[in-house]
């Protein structure tokens, strides 16, 4: 039974192989003129400043609570795509009263502004 | 087939108990995401592929990147050590025996030899038998979910809605500017 999902393990593994040969390749034939300016922590090119572990604005939290809630609405579609045939009219109904719901939910995080970042 | 269960359960129960005695909260979250992998594949040992992509997908995900959030938004990276309350520890271990007396027994004295399970038939679990019966059998409780989500987003813009934060930024503009 779990042989059935071998392809997906060829990929994973592929994946991390892959991964780590493109970094020691680099690390091998790529030319190593460091600097000071090099070796600073990488901030986007910017010059880094304050501590390294700082504290997040409430923004990012909101905007992953709504991701992870959008999402799950997603996990839902998945299902019922795949047997939208068999579901007929009575599923594809259901699943427009669903959407509506969570429409409500998006337009109510909208109006709220929760989507805007100023 | 069992011995993969083994390891798999193995590195679920280890990195759980990682989880728990790690003092930096952002390595007890990154053990939770290896923890979420394994019972993933746990999942699809059961026959359940739906259920294990969607904890790949939902939980060491988007969940993960939530609870990071959560700890850099509190700065609660390295929490000092001791205890909040004194007698947590006995009580933690009393309750945690009861717990593994009562599991035994469950295990030992009702469940009787099951012996092996047998396996599901093929195609069981799949997305396709997932939304067959989400979408005849359990139709209430799906729309319940629709409205425990839009309840999850009003909850969620209420908390930390942005003309509320300016204005307890304002109030707290003091200590803020210490930092």
């Amino acid at each position: 039974m779990l042989t059935d999902y071998l392809p997906l393990v060829v990929i994973i593994v592929f994946s991390v192989i892959l991964a780590f040969l493109v970094v020691a390749l680099g690390h091998l034939f790529g030319p190593k003129r460091p600097s000071e300016k090099k070796s600073m922590p990488y901030e986007s090119g910017m010059v880094p400043y304050g501590p390294g572990q700082r504290r997040m604005t409430v923004r990012y939290y909101l905007i992953a609570v709504l991701f992870i809630l959008f999402d799950i609405e997603v996990v839902f579609f998945l299902p019922w795509a795949v047997a939208f045939r068999d579901l007929g009219l009575p599923g594809f109904l259901l699943m427009v009263a669903f959407v509506v719901v969570l429409e409500v939910a998006h337009l109510y995080a909208w109006k709220k502004g929760a989507l805007e970042w100023e | 087939m069992i011995i993969v269960f083994f390891v798999l359960a193995f590195v679920a129960v280890g990195c759980a108990i990682s989880m728990l005695i790690t003092r930096n909260a952002i390595y007890s979250a990154l053990f939770l995401v290896l923890n979420f992998a394994t019972v993933a594949i746990l999942y699809l040992i059961l026959g359940a592929p739906f259920i294990a992509l969607s904890q790949i997908t939902v939980y060491a995900g988007s969940v993960i990147v939530l609870f990071l959030f959560v700890v850099m938004l509190l700065g609660a990276e390295r929490l000092p050590g001791g205890e909040p309350l004194r007698w947590q520890r006995f009580i933690a271990m009393a309750l945690g025996l009861v717990l593994a007396v009562n599991l035994g027994l469950a295990i030992t004295q009702q469940a009787g030899d099951l012996g092996m399970l047998a396996a599901p038939e093929k195609g069981f679990g799949a997305p396709v038998e997932v939304g067959r019966v989400l979408f005849s059998q359990y139709v209430l409780p799906v729309q319940i979910v629709a409205f425990i989500l839009l309840v999850a987003v009003v909850g969620a813009v209420v908390l930390s809605r942005s003309e509320e934060i300016s204005h307890r930024r304002e109030l707290y503009r003091k200590p803020e500017a210490k930092e």
